[in-house]
């Protein structure tokens, strides 16, 4: 069953397009990773789906409905959360009104997902009367990750969630995406370790200036040689 | 040494309330909106007007209009935000602190066409003070506005954390892109800020107008030490801004207090200038406050 | 019907001469806003500095201020661009580097406690009371003339004003400005001393509005602390700006003749209320001023004659942060 499905994405943040005819799809319960060098547009995509980057043509099509370019607050009633690359937390709050801000846009008892949060990321639970912004960069993404999951998502969507990450700390979140992913949860995730990220992946979609470059399943895409060389370093 | 307490501190401190509740709300709209709102003067203006206008009706005393006062000025204010801000949300917010600075001059010359140019207050005929220990002299209004003002700061605070719609101020506060993502109703929060903003300002209008009298300029002239206040907390910072508040209150009653010689320390013509050159100095030496606000 | 037709002559002249004056200081204030994005909300300081510094320099000597010094009045005029500019010059090293909404507080700070100097220090100012006897040139003449040659000298300096502010914003420097405006970060790479240049900036667009404050003196032979609020000076000539069209020097000068012309003339208006509601109409017309400047934000940012190119519109239209 397909959750997402943009087809032909075209656009950017001014007169220049950033994306071209990009294609992108994610099935139910799957890990999809993006992966590409610097610049290829892999982030712009990601702000495309999720409606923050306007789309000159091509359409969005999430969970049945088109959502091509709608408000943000109504793709998170949806059930679509987002974690940015940069900037994903609140510093000034705690770790607990973190999470609480996450379920924002829910009017029902938060406890349960509360509970679900801290039993998947039990740093958070020690720390969650501290701010935010005091938190080590591994403990950060878990508390961005874990305020994307109070939205109780269908698809959680992660910009880079390793980024500058130990690889002890890279192998913990790793762990925990396929822990989220087990429970249904579909993930679409940005990563420059990628590798590892095609690994876990389901599928895998290789990105270069702003266009697919190559669309197959994780282990295909280890095993190709064009992509480990070109992609992959080698 | 009594003399001191009566005649400085003591009016420092009320000052302070005053120059406290106006910055919490600069401070506030100015995280949460990113822009200097030039209209806040003019909000308390608008809230010392509207409880006379109250207690003019109904007979009341001037602290029972406050919640009435409070109230208006925060519609008020939304009905602006409405009309004359939100067509800007996209634009550069130095476009919003013009169209702020016309708002000022709109609501002004409403209330002076409401109410006329005179000199009005609230009371008539001399009010004793109450004397505690033979010879410390509090007056009515004193004691009146210092409780109120610590009850409306406690209960903002009670507001900021723990209300959901406190939280996410803070949240957008923090950091707007992030809160529109994470699904927070962004205009509602303005809503509320608006509301805690402009209420506040009310009050500390009210206040003026108990500890002296109103006249349409006085929110004008609230509006510099207001800004001193709110820079000196650090902007952004509601509760740096009530340490900013009392800072700036208690140095403009306390610079002509006979400290080194017989003469005031500074001649009471440039007491108002003492707010201007504390935030200049700041502006110098530590634009982001006292307590790390943001600025650039 | 003569006496009328001469009335009515006598009116436009006078409304000339004060749109005049404000349209030197929109320049000033289009150099500063317009051109290089400095928010200046303290344009009544500098203003009383150039019309209280001629007032000093030109008047017979007085035992009620400082000096005078029975100078000519066009080294009034000099004296009065000299210190404004040496003025600007200590407030732009202190506040220049701020972001734009401190920019315009730390102005109106500083024109605030000018103000207060100006009301304390009776030595100098004369305190409330102000600074009589102000020389104007061809005050000598016979009634009508003494009037419009006044007008002739403020049209001669407006043109002049124009003249030399066109001049610097097609010579390199003015394309560095804008650029600067556009994109300070871009325009440091490039090896431009932005700090410098916004000073040189805010020093000249400055030195026009202590020219401006110097001409009121002149034309009303008087100068008090109430000529130098804020309402009339600074809020009056940022709508000009606004409405004229900010980055254009045309649209400073026909933004200041049409509001000055729509503010004095609803004041003819309300002259022939009754005094109860003449109060309350010059109140409304404050109002409507505020309401004209909405109006023209919301609907045409680019004000009467927009900028040439690229347009003030297009600048404003940033893409929302990611
Ligand atoms: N906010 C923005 N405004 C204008 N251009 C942008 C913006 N963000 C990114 N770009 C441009 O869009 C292009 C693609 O950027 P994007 O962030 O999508 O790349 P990416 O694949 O995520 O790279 P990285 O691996 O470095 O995160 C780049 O050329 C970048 O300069
Ligand atoms: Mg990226």
């Amino acid at each position: 069953m397909t959750l997402l499905e943009a087809t032909g994405m075209t656009g950017g943040y001014g007169e220049m397009d950033i994306l071209d005819s990009v294609h992108m799809s994610v099935d139910k319960g799957e890990i999809v990773s993006i992966i590409g060098p610097n610049g290829a547009g892999k982030s712009t995509a990601m702000k495309a789906i999720f409606g923050i980057v306007h789309l000159r043509q091509g359409r969005v099509i999430f969970d049945g409905d088109d959502i091509t370019n709608a408000a943000t607050q109504t793709q998170v009633q949806r059930g679509m959360a987002y974690v940015p690359q940069e900037r994903n937390i609140f510093p000034n709050l705690s770790v607990h009104e973190n999470l609480e801000m996450g379920a924002f846009s829910r009017n029902d008892d938060i406890t349960a997902s509360l509970d679900h949060v801290y039993e998947l990321f039990p740093p958070l639970r020690e720390k969650m009367r501290q701010p935010a912004g005091e938190l080590s960069g591994g403990q950060r993404q878990m508390v961005a990750i874990g305020r994307a999951l109070m939205v109780t998502p269908k698809l959680l969507m992660l910009d880079e969630p390793t980024a500058g990450l130990s690889p002890k700390f890279m192998a913990e979140i790793f762990d925990r995406i396929i822990a989220v992913n087990s429970t249904g949860i579909g993930i679409l995730m940005v990563e420059q370790n990628a590798r590892q990220a095609l690994e876990i992946s389901h599928r895998g979609y290789v990105l270069a200036t702003g266009r697919n470059r190559f669309t197959d399943a994780g282990a295909n895409l280890l095993a190709n040689e064009e992509v480990t060389k070109s992609f992959l370093g080698g | 040494m009594l003399e001191f307490i009566n005649f400085y501190l003591l009016p420092g401190l009320v000052l302070g309330c005053i120059y406290t509740l106006g910055a919490i709300g600069v401070s506030l709209l100015f995280g949460i909106m990113r822009f200097a709102h030039f209209a806040h003067g003019d909000m308390m203006t608008l809230g010392a007007y509207l409880a006379l206008a109250v207690v003019a009706v109904t007979g009341w005393p001037t602290i029972t209009a406050i919640p009435l006062a409070m109230l208006g000025t925060a519609a008020a204010a939304i009905f602006i935000d409405r009309f004359a801000y939100r067509p800007f949300r996209a634009s550069p917010t130095i476009i919003i602190v013009i169209a702020s600075f016309g708002v000022a001059l709109m609501v002004r010359s409403v209330i002076q066409i409401g109410w006329g140019l005179e000199i009005e207050s609230y009371a008539t005929g001399i009010q004793r003070p109450l004397i505690f220990f033979d010879s410390l002299r509090l007056s009515k209004n004193h004691i009146q506005i210092l409780v109120s003002t610590v009850l409306l700061v406690t209960a903002m605070h009670y507001f900021l954390s723990r209300t959901k719609t406190g939280k996410a101020m803070r949240a957008m506060s923090d950091d707007p892109d992030l809160a529109r993502i994470t699904g927070i109703d962004t205009e509602r929060v303005v809503t509320w800020t608006w509301i805690i903003g402009a209420g506040l300002a009310a009050a500390a209008g009210v206040f003026v107008g108990m500890d002296t009298q109103l006249n349409t300029f006085m929110g004008w002239n609230l509006l510099l030490p207001v800004f001193a206040a709110a820079i000196l907390g650090g902007i952004g910072r509601p509760y740096g801004a009530i340490a900013g508040g009392m800072v700036i209150g208690l140095a403009e009653e306390l610079s002509t207090y006979p400290w080194i010689t017989d003469a005031p320390l500074l001649s009471p013509g440039y007491k108002t200038g003492v707010a201007f050159g504390i935030m200049i100095i700041l502006l110098i030496w530590r634009p982001s406050g006292l307590f790390r606000g943001r600025v650039f | 019907m003569e006496q009328t037709l001469f009335g009515i002559m006598m009116y436009f002249v006078a409304m000339f001469t004060i749109g005049g004056i404000y349209a030197i200081i929109v320049l000033g204030l289009n150099m500063h806003w317009g051109v290089s994005g400095l928010f200046n909300a303290g344009i009544a300081g500098f203003f009383a500095i150039g019309a209280y510094t001629t007032a000093i320099l030109t008047t017979p000597t007085s035992p009620k201020h400082l000096g005078g010094f029975d100078l000519p009045v066009w080294l009034g005029m000099l004296g009065s661009m000299v210190t404004a500019g040496i003025v600007a010059y200590g407030v732009g090293r202190i506040c220049l580097r701020l972001r734009a909404d401190y920019l315009a507080i730390a102005t109106i700070g500083i024109a605030e406690i000018f103000r207060l100097v100006l009301k304390n220090e009776t030595w100098m100012t004369n305190g409330t009371r102000g600074i009589t006897n102000v020389p104007r040139p061809f005050e000598d003449f016979a009634t009508p003339w003494s009037q419009i040659a006044f007008l002739g000298v403020v049209i001669l300096v407006v043109a002049a004003t124009y003249f030399i502010v066109e001049r610097a914003l097609d010579a390199p420097w003015g394309r560095v400005m804008r650029a600067i405006r556009e994109n300070d970060t871009a325009a440091e790479a490039a090896g431009k001393n932005v700090v410098r240049f916004r000073l040189q900036a805010f020093v000249f667009g400055a030195m026009f509005m202590g020219l401006g404050g110097a001409m009121t003196a002149h034309a009303f032979k008087f100068i008090g602390p109430e000529a130098t609020e804020p309402l009339l000076t600074t809020f009056l000539v940022w709508v000009m700006l606004i409405i004229g069209g900010s980055g254009n020097n045309r649209g400073a000068i026909l933004g200041a003749i049409v509001v000055w012309a729509i503010w004095s003339m609803t004041q003819l208006v309300t002259g022939f209320l009754p005094p109860d509601w003449a109060v309350r109409a010059s109140l409304l017309r404050v109002f409507l001023v505020g309401l004209l400047l909405q109006v023209m934000l919301q609907n045409f940012s680019g004000g009467l004659i927009p900028e040439k190119s690229p347009k003030i519109g297009d600048r404003q239209k940033q893409t929302p942060a990611p």
